[in-house]
């Protein structure tokens, strides 16, 4: 990059700019490490007013720049660009307006997601999306993914608790979308903000909701032969018109794996249920029994249920530590995110035990069962020659399933870079050039995050058919008559 | 707010165009528009029902060519919402795009076409013991699509958000014939930009839906109405508060208040007997100052009841911070001696409400409009104007201001009709 360039970094930043290659390594991929970029430098803005003059720096000289939070994304989302920068949000970490009596939180995109619940748990609140990397994530990168977690079958994802945000566009421009109060009149810009994976602009400030702790909070462990069986359990829990908090499942090698790493005490199942029922205690008590009848009418050969708050903190702690646990029983591993209709369940499971046994390479499975939101884990071994492409393959597999039984390449880790080519899978081509449309009015000259979520760039002055927008018109300063 | 009729300015002629589109839809599904098909004073030529998105996007596609500027309809339950339109030659209704598509129930997901009657889609699914959970006004009437260009929501909402939580997949039909997906059939999905959002609540600005998909909930095994009165709003505003704050799980929490009527609060518990029997405990045990009264009819409709009267009155929708509504209604209760205006409101504790205005004159009406939208806007909150007189029309606009995002709002506006064909002016910041 040109020392002239660096210098208006440097004007705006000061000693926050890193360009040694050393510190730039750090930077060079996210929580995907097998995608790796250098940056031509990183910039760790402090004000909105600093993320601004950066970007407007960008787009005066053409440079992309991607958004980075805490760096945990799994689909390497802020995997820099060629000839890029990387601007950090890590140092924009305050929360800067807590309102109880509205239920809202004004926070800096470098806030950890876990800090937000730390923050109003003494009022009895807390912050609902928890992506397993909650400690460490930050509330930018979960809005850039819309991040999901255990809870969100009942409490929504990101994009639920998102109000309002202020965004520096890709032109420097800031604008505020949505607001504190709900629908504002317009368009659902933060509708489309959140989840755009850094490729319309970044957010500076985000409102969010907060909610109440519920009255009481139950955690119901069930041990049965098969995922099959476990599977059958869900179905019938929600056929019974019950939306627990989260229903989670874990095949017997995801198990061994939570069981080396954090000692959960889990039973050794072929498949475990994690039930959570939480709202009014009469209500709860009610429906955990109801859950658990189910359970044993299902197969479960075991059923526990938290007795404490610290036993209830174990059991999740086991779930959450799943994917880092795989390095317990293989040196290497590729996380996956499909999503399918609950009741393909049963047929996607077999279909993956068979295509695991075809490539000769394990799979152990993780799920949100109560959506639907598979992480089929592929275990393999990098030293060994040809095991990683083989690995890669059929991950990507497995996202052709979901896709056949009607569901998603992603429920909550992004589209990224890893997945981009995914996309004509599921989409067909109309879809994705309407889709570009958004990203033509945001960001025209592609520079946010560009090559990132779609298998190929839009030229944004490109429009089919006869008529062509005039510029003014696009920027709002003339219409159409 | 005067709006200019904007002359068409293309070279194929109208009457070519609309043999074409009589070629796609078949001579019975398109009719000379009547009066009562004008939308405020704006008289089309035509209705067009087409029964397909394929025949949709063949009409569009038409339309944008010879440059008819086309008005989207469902039902025509809220045609009068919006800012008078610039123009408009051809009404595209839905009516025939009415198929439940899929109820998916044990994947909890039902995919409908946007012209199906709200309340007949509630009562396919509720053959599994399911719902959308969503009760927006006039269900007996109103159309998916309608409900959903609108982003209308009801006291629901309080447990379960507005159509932007429900919603997952739609099909959109753009101007130039394209027909897109986005979302999909299953809940949690991050795989592209979320149009499904954008195109909620965009009044027919982008696109025409014709599909949708909705995540479903099931149907509660329990239900429970308590209403609450009370003549002192200070103890109204700090019962509806601290239901907010405490442990209690309603599906609503609604105030009922006017100029001449005193404070009436309702609340509804949803799940099991054993649930319901403890909130309601409970509640009552908070809500020692208030006067328990029977609820008066189906008072979750009770939106519906601001509409009746006098055609001289305006019904808006505000929005506000939860903790101001006390202010607001103080503020009203000002006004309406000032300006000797009539209120009449009911409002979802989650922040946003529907008021009735009435004043002697309509110069005064909107004298009133514009304080109250200012005092809202300074705080977060939005005024806009769903009925109003068509004197007050010409002076305001209905939507109120958009902040600084309206040039972002106009660029999505270019980029999915740049002929401006679909609804032009009707929305907000002149789109």
């Amino acid at each position: 990059m040109e020392a002239r360039i660096i210098d208006r970094f440097r004007a705006v930043v000061g000693k926050r700019l890193i360009t040694e290659v050393a510190q730039l390594r750090t930077y060079e991929c996210d929580g995907l490490t097998n995608f790796r970029v250098l940056p031509q430098a990183v910039l760790l803005p402090e004000t909105s007013a600093e993320v601004q003059a950066i970007v407007q720096i960008c787009n005066q000289e053409k440079i992309p720049f991607v958004a980075r939070g805490s760096g945990t994304g799994l689909s390497g989302g802020a995997l820099p660009v060629d000839q890029g920068i990387v601007i950090s949000l890590a140092r924009m970490n305050h929360i800067l307006e807590v309102d109880f009596g509205n239920a809202r939180v004004v926070v800096e995109p470098g806030v950890i997601n876990a800090e937000v619940t730390l923050r109003v748990a003494p009022e009895g609140f807390f912050y609902a999306p928890d992506p397993s990397s909650q400690s460490v994530c930050s509330i930018g990168g979960n809005v850039a993914e819309n991040s999901g977690g255990a809870h969100c079958l009942k409490y929504g994802f990101t994009t639920t608790h998102v109000l309002g945000l202020e965004v520096v566009l890709p032109d420097g421009s800031l604008v505020h979308l949505g607001s504190t109060a709900v629908d504002r009149p317009g368009y659902d810009l933060p509708g489309v903000f959140v989840g755009s994976e850094g490729t319309l602009g970044i957010a500076t400030k985000v409102v969010l909701r907060i909610v109440k702790k519920p009255e009481v909070i139950k955690t119901l462990l069930a041990a049965f032969n098969s995922t099959n069986e476990a599977g059958a359990a869900v179905s019938e829990i929600i056929a019974a018109g019950m939306l627990p908090a989260a229903i989670e499942m874990m095949d017997n090698l995801a198990i061994q794996a939570a069981e080396a790493a954090v000692h959960a005490g889990y039973p050794d199942c072929g498949g475990l249920l994690l039930v959570e029922l939480d709202g009014p205690s009469a209500e709860v008590e009610e429906l955990t029994k109801n859950v658990d009848a189910i359970c044993t009418q299902c197969g479960a050969w075991e059923i526990r249920v938290a007795q404490s708050e610290a036993e209830r903190a174990v059991i999740w702690k086991g779930r959450k530590a799943a994917f880092a646990a795989m390095g317990r029983i293989s040196p290497n591993y590729i996380v996956q995110d499909g999503v399918i209709p609950r009741t393909a369940l049963p047929k996607v499971l077999s279909e993956i035990e068979r295509m695991s046994r075809a490539e000769g390479l394990r799979v152990a499975n993780v799920f949100h069962a109560g959506d639907g939101n598979l992480h089929p884990l592929v275990l393999y071994d990098r030293a060994i020659a040809g095991q990683e492409e083989r690995a890669f393959r059929l991950s990507i597999d497995i996202l052709r399933l979901c896709i056949q039984c009607g569901g998603s390449i992603t429920g909550e880790h992004g589209v990224g870079e890893e997945k981009k080519m995914m996309m004509s899978e599921m989409f067909a081509e109309p879809d994705l050039e309407t889709m570009q449309l958004v990203r033509c009015a945001f960001d025209p000259g592609q520079l946010s995050n560009p090559g990132k979520v779609f298998p190929r760039l839009r030229l944004c002055a490109e429009k089919t058919g006869p008529y062509q927008p005039h510029p003014l018109e696009v920027a709002g300063v003339a219409q159409f008559f | 707010m005067s709006t200019p009729l904007s002359p068409r300015s293309a070279t194929v002629s109208i009457e070519t165009a609309w043999d074409e589109v009589r070629s796609i839809v078949g001579a019975e599904h398109i009719v000379p528009a009547k009066p009562q098909d004008a939308v405020d004073g704006i008289g089309p030529q035509m209705v067009v029902e087409p029964a397909s998105q394929q025949e949709v996007a063949a009409v569009l596609k038409t339309a944008a060519v010879a440059d008819l500027r086309v008005l989207p309809r469902g039902a025509g339950t809220k045609m009068e919402w919006g800012n008078p339109p610039r123009a408009g030659e051809l009404i595209l209704s839905t009516r025939r795009l009415n198929r439940v598509l899929e109820h998916a129930y044990g994947d909890m997901t039902a995919t409908v076409e946007a012209g199906c009657n709200f309340q007949q889609v509630q009562d396919t699914l509720s053959a599994h013991g399911q719902r959308i959970a969503l009760d927006p006004l006039w269900p007996d009437n109103a159309t998916v699509g309608g409900v959903l260009a609108v982003n209308e929501s009801g006291p629901l909402r309080a447990r379960f958000g507005s159509l932007r939580d429900l919603i997952i997949g739609i099909t959109l039909v753009l101007p130039d014939g394209t027909v897109a997906k986005s979302g999909g059939k299953v809940v949690k999905n991050v795989a592209g930009y979320d149009l499904p959002k954008l195109a909620t609540g965009s009044l027919g600005t982008l696109g025409i839906i014709t599909q949708a998909i909705f995540r479903l909930h099931p149907t509660p095994r329990e239900s429970r109405t308590l209403t609450f009165s009370t003549a002192n709003m200070t103890a109204a505003s700090q019962f509806i508060l601290a239901i907010q704050s405490s442990k209690l799980v309603p599906t609503g929490v609604q105030l009922r208040t006017g100029s001449s009527t005193s404070c009436e609060i309702d609340v509804r518990f949803e799940g099991t007997c054993a649930g319901c029997d403890c909130q309601t405990d409970q509640l009552l045990q908070m809500a020692s100052g208030m006067t328990r009264i029977d609820p008066p009819g189906d008072i979750w409709k009770a939106r519906e009841t601001l509409w009746n009267g006098n055609s001289s009155a305006a019904v808006c929708k505000f929005t506000l911070l939860p903790t101001e509504l006390q202010s607001f209604v103080e503020r009203l209760t000002v006004m309406s001696v000032q300006k000797q205006t009539a209120w009449q409101l009911v409002s979802q504790a989650v922040g946003l409400g529907l008021l009735r205005l009435e004043t002697p004159q309509p110069d005064s009406l909107t004298d009133v409009i514009q304080a109250l939208r200012s005092v809202l806007e300074s705080r977060g909150g939005s005024l806009s104007i769903l009925s109003c007189p068509a004197e007050v029309k010409s002076k305001l606009d209905v939507w109120g201001s958009a902040g600084d995002a309206p040039p972002l709002m106009r660029s999505i506006k270019a980029q999915f009709d740049p002929r401006g064909i679909l609804n032009p002016g009707r929305f907000i910041a002149g789109i």
